[in-house]
């Protein structure tokens, strides 16, 4: 068998995850906490102001890369939702259900970092601009599949029913989008100011950019590998290996 | 004698339906007094000012419709899930979600059509220019249809759930936004003086995919939630 | 009988497997019901029974294992055509009449040529009934009930799963008859049971759940 997909395979299975998962996680958030901190310390010192926002634009690079982050990992959690619908790989439901919570977590940094970025901008702390109200929605479509997948006892159930309103989500989140947009147009009669103002990006001020958004994802495959190894772990409890686990785990004294 | 097809399983149905309206017809002006106490309730907190309320006389429309169709999604599997009907349902020689297209085009006449009636008297109180009137029965005609279908893969994402209360609020709303916007937006174009049409051909093209999707989405997640 | 091909069964399960949460519920099933038999599905409480049940009606999906009907391999969806199945809750709407229910029923699986609801609601005791609505019924006559609709349903197999409760003797004996009369029709029936004391009187096997799993030929 190719190496590349029994390795995929062996990834099913549940002790082997967890060992992978283990190993590797430290490497994703480490790396992720690394190469950000690089681009923030390029996007403070290294790059001049805005000739227009002065020093209140730099928050751009937090809240760019957190706006890209949200998106991505809600088609993630649909594919992998998909994946664990049509062949019914238990791996890919626990990856999905992980999914949601971190893109929670970046579309609620999205929409604080662009509030306080609005602020000196707009004079208010929101302003129903059709990015942020996407976002807003994104963030209530991620809190209902986290919900879902809580609110229901069986597991393997919760996880698969979650998987389906995720993949209902993802075909929707394009027509959602395009309704905000319209509905900008047409309803919205204030001032929309666009985030990032008149000023394009220049090149100079890309690569704090640039190392943000692979920072990110390197957090993200940390965060993910994390959490996953949880809900694993949470949902063996009571098998074998997790026992020896957590029983070896004490004898040897180490956490 | 042959198994039944499409037309006889969804007359038996449709007639089962309406039955059970009869029996419990009290209960189908329900949704429609949910949405005259919240237009109400936005008159009164409003002020009651003419002027102020024919601005607002749409939108709050809308989301009294909204409101009331939410709450109105729970009976719509909640049940047939809890006496069985949903199991023999899926043992019935045609596809459930034909089954499902019918169940909710019942639960549509029989909770959102006394609203589209009564949509008028509504929009009297809320003093809504009645130069506004056709477009927005146009887009509650082309949107409530739609709240439906759009509900109905929501509730049955929740059908094996026992108390699902502000869960289905979350899970539905986002994907109402689109209705919203769209139904509206249309009365807003209208009163401005713009041509509607542009929303409400969306609204009709959305009902279209909904009819098509819908059902079969729904039958999925039932499946899946009573596994 | 000397060269006659055996006649190819109603109902054929191989290696049929279910879990639940990784915890094996029942299998590997072998076995197979043929027309004018009845199977008794006999185990404990949490044997699987009901679950087994529900995998053959296509309810649930089995985690291994095939179904044949008449010989031919059958995806869920297309197997529950073939069957009628009487589960714990018995699809009735409390706010109908009881006949109402019963045409609801017939017009959603269709009913066999020649009987009438009206004349099936005699045969299991509800005469008279008909306008009743079933929220004025007791446990024993919604069951007589549930009974009357597998009665008119034009399937070959069905699946009953503990018929026999909430019934009084008459009940149980009313169950046998039925049961007797569809196997005489060539049909064939799949029963779970925890009594000892009610067994259809026809040609019958067990197949035992949670333990031994060969089917017993009954004395």
């Amino acid at each position: 068998m190719n190496p590349v997909l029994r390795w995929f395979h062996q990834l099913g299975s549940p002790p082997y995850f967890d060992r992978f998962a283990a190993r590797w996680a430290p490497w994703g958030y480490g790396l992720g906490l690394l190469v950000m901190g690089v681009g923030i310390y390029l996007a403070l010192f290294s790059v001049p102001p805005d000739y227009q926002q002065g020093d209140s634009f730099r928050i751009l690079y937090i809240h760019v890369p957190a706006a890209w982050m949200s998106l991505l990992v809600y088609v993630l959690m649909a594919l992998y939702a998909a994946i664990a619908l049509i062949w019914r790989i238990k791996l890919c439901e626990i990856l999905a259900m992980a999914c949601a919570p971190i893109g929670a977590a970046f579309t609620l940094i999205t929409l604080a970092t662009g509030s306080i970025w609005g602020k000196p901008m707009w004079g208010t702390w929101w302003d129903w601009d059709p990015r942020l109200t996407t976002q807003l929605i994104l963030f209530f479509m991620y809190l209902g599949v986290i919900g879902l997948y809580h609110a229901i006892d069986d597991r393997r159930a919760a996880a698969r029913v979650a998987s389906l309103l995720a993949i209902v989500g993802v075909a929707l989140v394009p027509v959602i989008r395009y309704s905000v947009v319209w509905w900008d147009n047409t309803l919205h009669q204030g001032q929309t100011v666009s985030v990032f103002g008149e000023s394009k990006l220049h090149a100079s001020m890309l690569p704090p950019l640039v190392w943000m958004v692979i920072g990110t994802k390197f957090w993200f495959a940390g965060s993910l590998l994390a959490r996953a190894r949880a809900d694993n772990l949470y949902r063996e409890a009571g098998k074998e290996w997790v026992r020896k686990l957590a029983t070896g785990k004490q004898r040897s004294g180490s956490a | 004698m042959t198994r039944p097809g499409l037309l006889r399983t969804g007359a038996a149905l449709a007639l089962r339906d309406l039955r059970l309206l009869w029996r419990r017809r009290g209960d189908a002006l329900q949704p429609a007094l949910f949405a005259v106490l919240v237009v109400v309730l936005f008159s009164l907190a409003l002020g009651g000012e003419a002027e102020l309320l024919a601005q607002v006389a749409a939108a709050v429309l809308w989301v009294a419709v909204l409101l009331s169709g939410l709450l109105a999604l729970d009976t719509l599997f909640r049940g047939d899930a809890e006496d069985g009907s949903l199991e023999q349902w899926m043992l019935a020689p045609v596809p459930l979600a034909w089954l499902v297209l019918v169940r909710t085009a019942m639960h549509w006449a029989t909770t959102a059509l006394p609203l589209l009636l009564a949509a008028p008297l509504l929009a009297e109180l809320l003093q809504l220019p009645r130069v506004q009137l056709p477009t927005l029965l146009a887009a509650l005609a082309l949107g409530t249809p739609l709240l439906s279908l759009i509900g109905a893969v929501v509730a049955a994402l929740t059908v094996g759930m026992r108390r699902s209360g502000i869960l289905l609020a979350l899970l539905a709303l986002p994907l109402y936004v689109p209705v919203l916007v769209f139904g509206a937006g249309s009365v807003a174009l209208a009163t401005q003086g713009l041509d509607p049409m542009g929303g409400l051909l969306l609204l009709g093209a959305g009902l279209v995919v909904a009819l098509v999707l819908a059902p079969v989405v729904a039958a999925t997640a039932i499946r899946i939630a009573l596994n | 009988m000397l060269d006659q091909p055996p006649p190819t069964p109603l109902l054929r399960a191989r290696g049929l497997r279910f879990t639940r949460n990784d915890n094996p519920v029942f299998g590997p099933l072998d076995f197979a019901v043929e027309g004018g038999e009845a199977l008794l599905v006999r185990g404990g409480n949490g044997s699987g029974k009901t679950t087994l049940l529900r995998v053959l009606a296509g309810l649930l999906r089995a985690d291994a294992g095939e179904i044949e009907i008449d010989g031919l391999p059958t995806r869920p969806q297309l197997r529950s055509q073939a069957m009628a199945y009487l589960g714990h809750l018995p699809a009735l709407k409390s706010d109908l009449a009881v006949l109402e229910n019963l045409q609801f029923l017939c017009g959603l699986h269709g009913r066999r040529r020649g009987q009438a609801p009206e004349a099936a609601l005699a045969m299991v005791g509800l005469a008279g009934f008909e306008d009743t609505p079933v929220r004025q019924l007791s446990a024993g006559q919604k069951k007589r009930l549930s009974l009357a609709r597998i009665w008119l349903s034009p399937v070959p197999l069905w699946l009953l799963d503990e018929p026999y409760a909430n019934l009084d003797l008459g009940g149980i004996e009313l169950v046998n008859r039925l049961v007797q009369a569809h196997l005489r029709n060539g049909g064939a029936a799949l029963v779970t049971t925890h009594g000892a004391y009610a067994a259809p009187p026809v040609r019958t096997r067990e197949l035992v759940l949670g333990g031994q799993v060969e089917p017993v030929p009954a004395p």
